[in-house]
């Protein structure tokens, strides 16, 4: 707990700083599980990789992946009024300071802003409760997994078989573009945006499924998807997935959406909560 | 782990068993979607194109740069995903005369078959440690086009030992990713 007042802007640099260059240690531990767990030489070779360039990227104080994404913000409690202009100021400053790589262009003209703002940008979702603390939360992933992402309207006849098919299958299909082992995000429900907007909350989360339903699911194919043989990098192994997390809503009676949230080994996430001038940093995240 | 030094000859290339793990010194050069598209634009309107990518090293990557003194120092600088240049990759092959790609994810058949055709091999990064490959180029020879942004100028490197990479489709065009996909469990 760090007890000086202390600037939003500065607040959100904090956690850009920290989700960018420090692994939460629920991913670092899965990470050293599956490193542990691993019998392919070339995947012990590809995690032992990983997990030298984590200590690295702690130690030097650098982004641990050139890729450090569109910023995704959740805040959630009290919201301040300015909020959004403090979060893209803090945005600007964190892509000049730490450095981040400017990565935001406009669609069609390609044009880059050099500072990871621009049209709609920075995205935030906001989740108002009647709390006394305002609490920032930031995702940051990169293209190469973000590229993977998928929605599928599945019939209602397709069930839970087909539900945990479509996942496999997409995690499967993207092969070593979205660098594995990531953390698979799932949405079941909801209406299409919703579905999509689970599915990436739940990669995001770092707590257990309360669900026991759906957490008898997120076991299965954690199981199903690291039997593949796909491995790290898509290069062979046992390691395909560090976690698939999994969250419903109630969706339409005609209607079975699906999304599926790919992640990348580094699932890179911090928070700060905000009471009065205090300012408490975590690298746990429910949102 | 064998260790190689580019420039690479096309003996060199292929003599790179699928499989294997290499590390790698020498002068490479990144270039991704856009340096890719430029690149081509270029040679069909018969405008210059930088001398650097002439059987080049090639790697996809759009690294964090931050300036050191007069000169640029590589911050964070892993492989990018290497099948979005999947429709550009056999005509750069070809004219270009690249000996060598280093990406991740893998590229598609029609790749592979330039690769084979031209003597070309594809070296596996691992994704996402952008430290650890960063701090293997010491030296930044360079730049052009910068006007593309950081992420996709391309860039000159001295590699010193950059590695592990893993060659995952040799100078045959038989790919690793193919045989792992062929080969996946799907209950």
């Amino acid at each position: 707990m760090i007890k000086l007042p202390e600037t939003v802007e500065q607040t959100v640099v904090n956690i850009l700083r920290l989700a960018n260059t420090k692994l939460p240690s629920d991913v670092g531990w899965a990470l050293e599980a599956a490193a542990a767990w691993e019998t392919d030489g070339r995947a012990s070779a590809q995690l032992g990789a990983i997990l030298d360039n984590v200590k690295k990227a702690e130690l030097l104080g650098r982004p641990m992946c050139q890729d450090t994404g569109i910023p995704i913000f959740y805040v959630k409690g009290k919201i301040p009024p300015s909020i959004r202009q403090d979060i893209a100021a803090g945005v600007r400053r964190a892509t000049a300071e730490i450095p981040l790589r400017p990565n935001t262009v406009d669609p069609l003209t390609r044009e880059n802003s050099g500072d990871n703002l621009g049209e709609g940008m920075p995205i935030v979702h906001f989740i108002p409760t009647e709390d006394a603390y305002t609490e920032i939360s930031v995702m940051v992933k990169g293209a190469g997994s973000e590229n993977m992402t998928r929605l599928g309207m599945l019939n209602p006849s397709d069930g839970a078989a087909g539900i945990e098919k479509f996942v496999a299958d997409s995690v499967l299909d993207a092969g070593g573009k979205p660098c594995p082992p990531g953390v698979i995000g799932v949405g079941i429900g909801g209406t299409a945006e919703e579905c999509l907007l689970m599915a990436k909350a739940a990669a995001m989360s770092s707590s257990e499924n309360p669900d026991p339903v759906l957490r008898k699911m997120e076991e299965d194919l954690f199981v199903r998807i690291n039997g593949s043989g796909l491995g790290p990098m898509g290069l062979g192994g046992g390691a395909t997935v560090l976690a698939v997390k999994i969250r419903k809503a109630c969706c339409h009676t005609a209607s079975l959406p699906v999304a599926v949230s790919v992640g990348c080994w580094a699932t890179r996430r911090a928070s700060a909560r905000m009471t009065g001038d205090r300012v408490e940093y975590s690298q746990e995240a429910d949102v | 782990m064998r260790f190689i030094r580019s420039p690479l000859s096309r003996e060199d290339a292929a003599s790179l068993t699928l499989g294997s793990v290499v590390s790698l010194s020498g002068p490479i050069v990144t270039a991704r979607d856009e340096a890719h598209m430029r690149a081509l634009e270029h040679l069909r309107e018969g405008k210059a194109v930088p001398e650097c990518l002439y059987g080049s090293v090639l790697f996809h990557c759009g690294p964090i740069m931050a300036r050191d003194g007069d000169g640029w120092k590589a911050i964070a600088a892993g492989p990018t995903t290497s099948a979005r240049m999947n429709s550009m990759e056999p005509e750069m092959i070809r004219r270009f005369g690249i000996r060598a790609i280093i990406g991740k994810g893998g590229m598609s058949r029609e790749v592979c078959a330039a690769m084979k055709e031209c003597g070309c091999v594809y070296l596996a990064a691992t994704g996402g440690a952008a430290v650890s490959i960063a701090e293997s180029l010491p030296k930044v020879l360079g730049a052009e086009w910068e006007d593309l942004g950081m992420a996709e100028a391309v860039w000159k490197f001295e590699a010193d030992r950059m590695g592990p990479l893993i060659v995952a489709i040799d100078a045959n065009g038989d790919s690793l990713y193919e045989r792992v996909s062929e080969s996946l469990v799907r209950i």
